[in-house]
This record gives structure tokens, C-alpha cells and sequence, in this order.
């Protein structure tokens, strides 16, 4: 009974504040506080938003970008997570790159944006190309971290009861840094999305980040929060997604006590 | 079970700082050792070489027999189940059918029937020692070496615990090595105790206790030889002199 009643106010609070918000702008956009073609009024936004989805430029803008998004991360945790495990586990390894790691993770992507367009051009690969740097980068440092972070019993057990190199491998390394890398997974997804959009908006011929630029150029300012508003929520989705990871039974323990 | 272990003049250093000075120590099969002393005298440090985790600086070590060991807290690994976990001591065997029969006896004994499938997290203290000590005994484990196996739990789980432990050896016979602060525990479960001296640790004195497990933690002879061990770690006489 409770438990639903919470359930009713998740969905009618939040409800509620994006109708005061929306009547708030709305009052401000009636007020002229902002000159008008700087400032679109709700209803304009709405239009625009049929428009968008009507011509297809949204969907296709949409699909563009997630797939950059998705392909760059993906190269990121594919590569990011053995690196990661590597260096957590080699000394000499992490006395190697460890320095360079954090160089290159305090390096902001977007300064590597002219060289990305210089060696890749505009397009799908110069945008997986920063993506894959915004997450590669904070995940093997975390992985590293993880895996320095494994109680030393567990792999006494693993020795106790004679599990090999790769066991050790698959059945207390990869399951004891799974919450930690779910965790960081979260973040740098996110972190992904913002560079894609910023990637988009420089070296972008479609994209939902080009789509921002393409209306601030042609002075749409109802399309620019059209975008603005997919931006937000296909972020907030993703993070979404990736919860979902840290619901699997055998990672719980890591999210509880 | 052929359980059977020896320690002949092991020292053990870890640069300069020498743990364990020339101990002897012979514990046949089946018998039940518990081993006490000073907080930091290298009491671990024993176990783990019984364990192969560590190497002595000097002397030799004899072990014959699986060898497990059981962990104060979170032996168990947290990603598997109760059943997972207890697996993992019987992964020698081939058969997919024989291994789950075997959990569920071990489940039987452990009287934990009905949580197969749930994580150490959410079993209690009491219940998760259990499940390891279920997963030390699995598979015809021949030694089992306890690292203060009760000593995160409360004082009824433990004494609980204690005399779960006293039966599952009667039904699951194993050889056992028993470090513990808890001179209780030692006097009640072993059938002998092995004082150990401060660092560098020797053996300061043995007591053997001949009234057969399991014992009530008020049998006389357990009584009397609690007070002996006191007074070999020097604490009952330092009360008795002020």
C-alpha cells in the first residue's frame, strides 16, 4: 500500500514540476524578458518538435549519434577493462603507464578535436575517436583500482581450492571489480554522451549535436531546445539502461552494506 | 582421511622481524589442535604456512591430506551463492548430478536447507560461517584449518556455533587446527591446546584434554584446563597477585 502510494507521488511530483516549469517559461517568454527571437516560446517548441519527428531528421540525428556513442564506448570496455585488469595486476605494468594514464585522463577530449578531424575527417570516426578517449582512460584507472581493492582472502580461496590462472581469471577477479566497473561504466556513459554532442557540434555533418549548431545558424531558436530536450533525455535513458546492470543478483553485494 | 601434519624446527621472518622461532609440532590424523597465545604472536602466520601461503625462512613442513581453510568473516565469495560457493569445494567432480546431491547433504548437516540459492549477504553471521564451513568440509577435505572461525559472531551464535562445529566433525570426521583467542572455544573443541609465546613465537606449553568431543563448555575437565591456560598466557595469576 505504501510502496504505491510512493510509486503515484514518483511519477505525479516530477509531473508537476515540469508543468510548473513549462508555465514559467511561458510567463517569461509573455513578460518579453528576452528579445523574442532569442527566446521560443513553448508552443513554438512543440511545433518544431512535429516538425523534427515529420521530416525524419530527428530519428535520423537520434540513431546517428547513439551510434557513435555506442560504438565508442563499447572499444572503450573492451579494451579498458583488460588493460585495467592488467595494470592492477602487474606492478611493473602500472610503474609503466600509470603516469600516462592519469596524463591523458586529465587531458581534456575535446583538445584532441583538431587532430581528430585532421587524421579521421568529419564524420562517424573522428567522434567515436573522442568518445573512445573520454571513457577509456577514467576506466582503466578505475579497473586498476578495483582490482587493487580485492580482499587477499578471496584469492587465497581461489588457491585453496585449486582454481587456475584463468578461473582465478573469471570467478573472483572479473566478479570481485564487476560493481566498481558497473559503476564507473555509469559515469563515463555519461561522459560519453557529452563528448559526443560537443564532438557533433565541432566536427559533425549530422548528429544531434550538428542538429544544435544547424539551428543556432539558421537562428531556429525552438529547434535548439527541440535538441536540447532529446539531448537531456536520451542521456537520462542511457544511464537508465546501464542501472539495469547493477539489478543482476550476482552483483548486488557490491551496491549493499 | 589421511589428514595428517608436521612442522619440524619452522622459523619464520619477515625481514627483520622474526614471527616464529624454531617451533616443532606433530598432529597426527584426527586429532583436533587448537592453538593459542598473545595477540600477535604469529598464531596466523602458523596457519597460513599449513596453507602453503606462506614459506618458512627455515625448517620444513609435511602435510598430507586437502587442506581448507575457514575465515573469521567473508570467506565466502560474495557474487556466488550458498550453493556456488559450496561447489567450489567439490569441483574435482566430474558429475553435474553428484556434485548438487552433495551440496544438498552438506546443506542437511549445516541445517541451512532452503537458502541454496541465496547470497552471503543476506544470510546471517551465524548461517554464513556455516556455509563455509560446509565448503571446507565438501569434497572429503582431509584438514580443516580454522582462522578464529567464530570470532565475529555474538556470544550465543558462537556458542552455537561451537557445538555445530563438535557434531559436524562426529558425523564428517577431519583433522583440525583451531587458532582462536577464545580459551573457552580451544578447551571445549580441542583435544589439545598448544600455547604459543609472545613473538618470536615457541611453544610455551601443551595441555591435552581427554574426555571425548563433543564436551559441555561446563565439563570439569574443560573448566580446569581454561584455568591452566590462563595461567600459562599469565593472565589468571596476574589477577590472583593484585
Amino acid at each position: 500500500m505504501k510502496k504505491n502510494r510512493n510509486t503515484i507521488r514518483a511519477l505525479v511530483l516530477p509531473t508537476l514540476v515540469a508543468a510548473l516549469l513549462i508555465a514559467l517559461w511561458t510567463v517569461v517568454w509573455k513578460a518579453g524578458v528576452f528579445h523574442q527571437s532569442a527566446f521560443p516560446s513553448p508552443l513554438a517548441v512543440a511545433r518544431g518538435f512535429g516538425a523534427e519527428i515529420a521530416s525524419g531528421r530527428l530519428f535520423n540525428d537520434t540513431v546517428t549519434s547513439l551510434f557513435r556513442v555506442a560504438c565508442g564506448f563499447l572499444l572503450a570496455v573492451i579494451s579498458g577493462v583488460p588493460v585495467g585488469i592488467w595494470m592492477g595486476q602487474m606492478l611493473s605494468a602500472r610503474l609503466a603507464f600509470l603516469p600516462l594514464t592519469n596524463f591523458f585522463r586529465n587531458l581534456s577530449p575535446l583538445a584532441w578535436m583538431p587532430f581528430a578531424i585532421l587524421w579521421f575527417g568529419v564524420g562517424d570516426a573522428a567522434s567515436i575517436f573522442l568518445i573512445f578517449l573520454s571513457v577509456f582512460f577514467p576506466l582503466v584507472l578505475a579497473t586498476m583500482a578495483a582490482v587493487g581493492s580485492i580482499p587477499l582472502v578471496y584469492f587465497r580461496v581461489a588457491q585453496n581450492y585449486g582454481l587456475r590462472r584463468v578461473e582465478k581469471l573469471t570467478r573472483v577477479t572479473l566478479p570481485a571489480i564487476m560493481p566498481q566497473v558497473i559503476t564507473t561504466l555509469r559515469v563515463t556513459a555519461g561522459v560519453a554522451w557529452l563528448v559526443d554532442v560537443a564532438a557533433e557540434m565541432i566536427a559533425g555533418r549530422d548528429g544531434l549535436g550538428f542538429a544544435v549548431m544547424d539551428a543556432r545558424n539558421g537562428l531556429r531558436t525552438d529547434l535548439l531546445v527541440v535538441e536540447m530536450i532529446v539531448i537531456g533525455i536520451i542521456g537520462v535513458l542511457i544511464d537508465r539502461v546501464l542501472v539495469q546492470l547493477t539489478t543482476v543478483p550476482s552483483v548486488r553485494w557490491g551496491y549493499q552494506r | 582421511m589421511t589428514g595428517r601434519l608436521e612442522l619440524t624446527n619452522v622459523s619464520v621472518a619477515f625481514e627483520a622481524i622474526e614471527v616464529i622461532r624454531n617451533l616443532s609440532l606433530t598432529i597426527p590424523e584426527g586429532e583436533f589442535v587448537a592453538i593459542v597465545g598473545p595477540s600477535g604472536c604469529g598464531k596466523t602466520t602458523l596457519l597460513n604456512l599449513l596453507a602453503g601461503f606462506e614459506r618458512p625462512s627455515a625448517g620444513s613442513i609435511g602435510c598430507q591430506g586437502r587442506v581448507r581453510m575457514v575465515y573469521q568473516e567473508d570467506g565466502l565469495f560474495p557474487w556466488a551463492t550458498v550453493t556456488e560457493n559450496i561447489e567450489l569445494g567439490l569441483r574435482h567432480i566430474a558429475d553435474r548430478r553428484e556434485r548438487k546431491r552433495q551440496v544438498g547433504e552438506l546443506l542437511k548437516i549445516i541445517h541451512i536447507e532452503g537458502f541454496e540459492h541465496h547470497y552471503p549477504r543476506q544470510l546471517s553471521g551465524g548461517m554464513r560461517q556455516r556455509v563455509e564451513l560446509a565448503r571446507a568440509l565438501a569434497g572429503g577435505s582431509d584438514i580443516l584449518l580454522l582462522d578464529e572461525p567464530f570470532s565475529a559472531l555474538d556470544y550465543l551464535t558462537r556458542l552455537r556455533m561451537r557445538s555445530e562445529l563438535a557434531r559436524v566433525l562426529r558425523e564428517m570426521p577431519r583433522t583440525a587446527v583451531l587458532v582462536t583467542h577464545d580459551i573457552e572455544e580451544a578447551a571445549q573443541l580441542a583435544d589439545r591446546i598448544v600455547v604459543l609465546t609472545a613473538r618470536p613465537a615457541r611453544i610455551r606449553r601443551q595441555f591435552t584434554i581427554s574426555t571425548p568431543r563433543p564436551r559441555e563448555l561446563t565439563n570439569p575437565e574443560v573448566v580446569d584446563t581454561m584455568g591452566r591456560i590462563l595461567d600459562a598466557l599469565d593472565i589468571q595469576g596476574a589477577a590472583g597477585r593484585n
